[in-house]
Parts: C-alpha cells; structure tokens; sequence
C-alpha cells in the first residue's frame, strides 16, 4: 500500500539539466468571490517531467480537475507559478495560453470527440493543429495513429457507432496526434470496463512513453494505479505525495 | 484572412450536413424569405416597368407633354403648333403627333366595358421601334379600325383568339363600332388593363368633343448623333410655358415616378420584401443558435486543442455562408418558375432580372451572415475549462 507523507514535497526524479514538463510551484486557487469566496488549491507544487507518468487520486472536489485545467492553460493562474514546457502561466495572455494548449494533449472523462466528425477527421482535428505539414500529410499522420491506437478499420465511423472504448482510443489518437509533449488525462477509463480500461491506459503509457511526453492522469480507477511512474494524492486542495510505487 | 481553408476539415460543411432535418428546416426557412423577397421585389418593379410598356413603343428622342400631364393615366392636351415650332431647330428632324385617352371597350363576348388606352396618330408616320407595328400601321387608314394589343387583360374579350382563329371581331369603344385590323404586343400596366392603336381619324371620331389641334404627346426625333441636351434648352427657350420637353427616358421617369411617389405601391412592396428579410433572419439566427449551443462542448474541446476563438467564429461564420448559398439556389430557380407564372397569369411584365436576382442574393446574404455574427455571441460562452 502506498504510504502518504504530509506536507512532504513531492519527489523529484533527477533529470540532470532539471527542465521538468511542468513545474508547479506554490499554487493556491480560489473559486467564488466575498462572503463565497473558497479556496480549492493551497500551495500545490508538483513537477512532471519528459516521458514520466503521474497519477493524481484523491476524492472528488478536492481540486483535482482544478489543478489540471491550470496546468492545461485553461484556467489564469491566481496565485503561485505554474510552469509548463518552459512557459509561465502566472500572468500569461489569452493567447499565450491558446497557443501553449496546442503542445498539451487533453483526454476527458467524457470523450467529447466531435459527433459530426468521423474518427478520422476527429483525429485530423488534432493534426490540423501541426504547422508546415500539408492536408495530405496530416491526413497520414491521421490514419497512422488510430491505426496505433488499433482503429484502422474504424477510419470514416461517426462517434456514434464507436463502443465506448473505440470512442476513448479515438481521443487519444486525437490528442497524440498535435505531438503534445505534455498529456493531461482526467478519468479516462471512468466510462471504460475494466480490461478495456486497463488496454487504454497501457496504450496511453506506450505512445506517450514512446512520444516522450509527460503524463497527468486523474484516476478513481484502483486497477490502473500500476501504470504511474508516481501517484500523487490530493485532499482538500494539498497534495500529499507518495513514494513511488511501481517497482 | 482565408475564409475557406480548403486544406482543413471542412467543419462548417460538416456540422451542417450530419443534420439533415435542421439544415433543411434552415435552407426551406431561407428559401421562403428568399422567395418573399423576389416576389415583392419582382411585383413592385414589374408595375414600375409596366407602367411603361406603351411609353417604350415610341421610336423617339424627345417629346411634348402638357405640363399639367403627371401620368399616362391623365394626359392633358396642348396644341399641335407646338410641334411645327419645334421643327425649327436645326437638330429636329421630324416630328409626329400622338393623341392619347382611356376610352371604355365592350369585350365583344360578354358586353361589359372596361376602360382601355387608345393611342391615336397618323398611320404613315414612323413612330415605332417596332418594325412589326410600323408594318400593321397602314391597316389603319381605313376609318374604323383598330389594332389590339395581344397582351391586354383577358377581360376585354378573346380578341386576339378570334382573330387569330380568321374571325372579323368588332367591338363597341366609346359607342362607336370598331373592327379589329391586327394585333401588336405591348402589355398590360398598373395604369392601363390594355391597349388599342388607331389613326388619328379614328381616335377623333371617338372623341369628338377634343378642341381642334389639341395632343396628348408630341414626338421629336432629332438629326443622328445630336446632343439631346442643347436642343432641349433650345425648345424650352423657343416655345411657351404650355408644353413640357422630355427626353424619351424622362418621359418614362416621369411615369414612374408617379407611381412610386403618387401611390403607396412602392412602398407596400418595399415593406413586404423587408419582411421576407426579418422572417429569413429571425429563422437562420435560431438555426445557428441553437446549433451553436448544442455543439458548445466541442466549440470548447476544440478551445482546449488549441484552436483560437477567430478560427471557431470562423466556423459560424462559414456556416452562414453556406446557408446563405444553398437557400438562395433554390430560392432564385422558384422564383423563375414564380415570375413565369404570374407574367402568364397576370401580363405583367415580371422576369428574373440580374440587378434583383443580386439584390435579393446580397440580402440574404446579409440576412445570414448577421444572423451568423449574432450566433457567435453564444460561442463566448464555451469555457474549454468547464469541460474536464
């Protein structure tokens, strides 16, 4: 069983030059204003780093989905710093922000794949994200990573005639497929059976191992805890790191 | 900006294509307002054409009117002598006097009488563009006899059936027998339900109570590549204050402008076309709404990737674009088949003409792109943070 220090700060895995995927830095966020005002994060520090893969548990409403839209640049940082791939969030522009999103690949709970997309053109949502590749290019890369993904007889279905688990590979497909370097997973297998949760997440910590991205994945889900190079736990807007549980 | 980026998931085309039911309510929403708009527009130029359909006839470059004449429905007279003192310009090569007057026809089958314009003057003049005419007009030098215009309402008779079957049609006009001598084409106005041409003879014997040497019109052809302008400073100098010198296009504007300043035709018409716009508005901006707010999520998951607010109103926007094409098509080939049946049924002159097949285009564009530009107002409202 994984054993929780309080208030510890999170191991760092030593990477020599240091330059983590995401550094977080005494992060605190408030939702509501005045009298409603409630803080959801106080004083986080997390860092990810290159090809790592970190889980994030905890009970709902601690602040979990929170801290992933800050990381994801989709959210203004309050307090704090919030550094990912080399770029500080603190005080960053909205466009600053829509440009980072374009190197962080987002999986959610739902799959919220476009329904009127096939799954290849879903995917192509995410290559169209590329610079200087043509149509044609972006279309193969398309089609290569949900042949990856294990689709390639899936190419022109609607999401409508996916099983859930296709749907879920679709948009992993889709998110690896703007080459993140930084992976941002909330509750991916939550809609999943467990073996076709446990093939997603294998397949997700394959290709972002190979693609040589960070991974934050928020995870109920006891049976995929394995996968993590680290598990980190969140209650009540602190986060509580454990030590690294995969041998 | 490149407004179609070819190279890219066609996403408009898309949203609106993999909702068949919502896209044809859209384009039968857009087509109706698209065909209101044609129909007023098409109605209310047609009276404003038709309105001179007998005015175009004239084979002239200037002409005399009393100034107290506002409309072919009322034309006052003014002496003949004006005409002679008018061929004292260098520039006036001839000139041609025209009696004008709404006079009652019997329709030879039912007997009710309905009011008809009859156009007097000499049948060996040269007065119409018409060659047609030009070559019927010699048919009315025998006193009594008519030419009737194959266009006029049916309700003056099936003149120009019978005559066409080798029948002798008479008819009574002003009390008086006539026999129709040959059919021209000139059609039906808002002023006029039909027309008759006859000599100048024949007019006046219908008429006997004109003064002598009293026209409704006098035509003023000029010496080939002279400038209207001079010569009518000239004539307005040369003769008294009772006659009025018109170009032909004047004379025609004058026509129209009565009815579109004396009568609230215009403006009727204008309004109908104005409802067609806000009815097609009022539909297309629920259309995109409402798919704009179903399809909110994924405007936010795309937000998420990394697509800027510009490229998701761009989206919206192409949407409105193709709205406005797609409705218009059918939209201007119903109105074709419209025009073609009203002009059969009524006479009046209406066909698809280019400047309001654009007009109509541009309106409805405008109709989608605004309903398009307020659509987007709800795509502020995807939050790509509230999707996780």
């Amino acid at each position: 069983m994984t054993t929780l220090h309080p208030g510890s700060a999170p191991p760092t895995i030593s990477k020599g030059d240091g330059l983590a995927t995401v550094s977080v830095r005494g992060l605190s966020h408030w939702y509501g204003t005045g009298s409603m005002e409630r803080q959801v994060l106080q004083g986080i520090d997390l860092e990810i780093h290159p090809g790592e893969v970190v889980l994030l548990t905890g009970p709902s409403g601690c602040g979990k989905t929170t801290l992933l839209t800050l990381v994801g640049a989709l959210r203004q940082v309050m307090e704090g710093s919030v550094r990912v791939l080399g770029c500080e969030l603190k005080g960053s522009s909205r466009q600053e922000r829509q440009l980072l999103r374009r190197s962080v690949g987002m999986i959610f709970q739902g799959h919220n794949l476009l329904r009127c997309l096939t799954a290849e053109q879903n995917v192509q949502m995410g290559a169209d994200l590329l610079p200087d590749l043509g149509y044609r290019a972006r279309r193969d890369l398309s089609r290569e990573w949900l042949r990856a993904v294990g689709l390639s007889d899936h190419l022109s279905k609607l999401p409508h005639d996916l099983s859930g688990g296709q749907k879920q590979r679709v948009a992993i497909a889709r998110a690896l497929a703007a080459h993140p370097r930084l992976l941002l997973a909330d509750e991916p297998t939550a809609a999943l059976d467990s073996r076709t949760g446990r093939e997603v997440v294998d397949l997700l910590k394959r290709l972002a191992r190979d693609e040589g991205c960070g991974v934050l994945m928020v995870t109920h889900d006891p049976r995929i805890l394995d996968v993590a190079d680290r598990l980190v736990r969140m209650e009540d807007g602190r986060l509580w790191a454990s030590d690294a549980l995969v041998g | 900006m490149n407004l179609w980026q070819g190279r890219r998931i066609p996403l408009a085309w898309l949203l609106l294509t993999r909702q068949p039911m919502r896209l044809a309510v859209a384009l039968a929403g857009i087509t109706f307002a698209g065909i209101l708009m044609f129909m007023q527009l098409g109605f209310r130029d047609a009276l404003f054409d038709s309105s001179v359909t007998v005015h175009k006839l004239f084979d002239t470059d200037l002409v005399l009117l009393s100034p107290r004449t506002k409309s072919s429905i009322s034309m006052s007279g003014f002496p003949q002598r004006r005409l002679v003192q008018a061929m004292a310009d260098p520039d006036v090569t001839g000139t041609t006097p025209v009696h004008w007057n709404l006079l009652l026809w019997r329709n030879p089958q039912t007997k009710a009488t309905r009011s008809i314009l009859a156009l007097g003057f000499e049948p060996r003049d040269p007065l119409f563009i018409d060659p047609a005419v030009t070559a019927l007009a010699p048919r009315l030098t025998q006193k009594g006899r008519v030419l009737f215009d194959d266009q006029s309402r049916n309700e003056f008779g099936p003149v120009a059936k019978w005559f066409r079957q080798g029948r002798t049609v008479e008819s009574e006009v002003a009390g008086k027998r006539l026999r129709v001598a040959g059919l021209f084409s000139a059609g039906a106005s808002f002023g006029a339900d039909g027309n008759i041409l006859t000599s100048r003879e024949t007019f006046l014997s219908l008429l006997p109570n004109t003064p002598p040497g009293s026209i409704e019109l006098g035509l003023i052809r000029l010496r080939p590549g002279a400038d209207p302008a001079p010569v009518i400073q000239r004539l307005r100098r040369l003769l008294p204050e009772d006659v009025n010198v018109l170009t032909k296009q004047g004379f025609l504007d004058l026509e129209m402008d009565y009815w579109r300043s004396s009568t609230a035709i215009g403006f009727i018409f204008t309004l109908g076309a104005a409802m067609g716009f806000i009815v097609g508005c009022v539909i297309v901006y629920q259309i995109l709404y409402s798919d704009v707010s179903d399809h909110l999520p994924e405007y936010a998951t795309l937000m998420a990737m990394g697509y800027s607010l510009l490229t998701l109103l761009g989206v919206v926007a192409r949407e409105g674009l193709l709205l406005s094409i797609f409705g218009y098509l059918p939209a201007y080939a119903a109105g074709q088949v419209l025009y073609a049946l009203i002009h059969a049924a009524t006479k009046l002159p209406v066909a698809m003409a280019g400047d309001r097949a654009i007009t109509v285009f541009l309106m409805i564009l405008t109709m989608c792109m605004g309903s398009a530009a307020m659509a987007m107002r709800k795509l502020g409202d995807a939050d790509p943070a509230d999707i996780f």
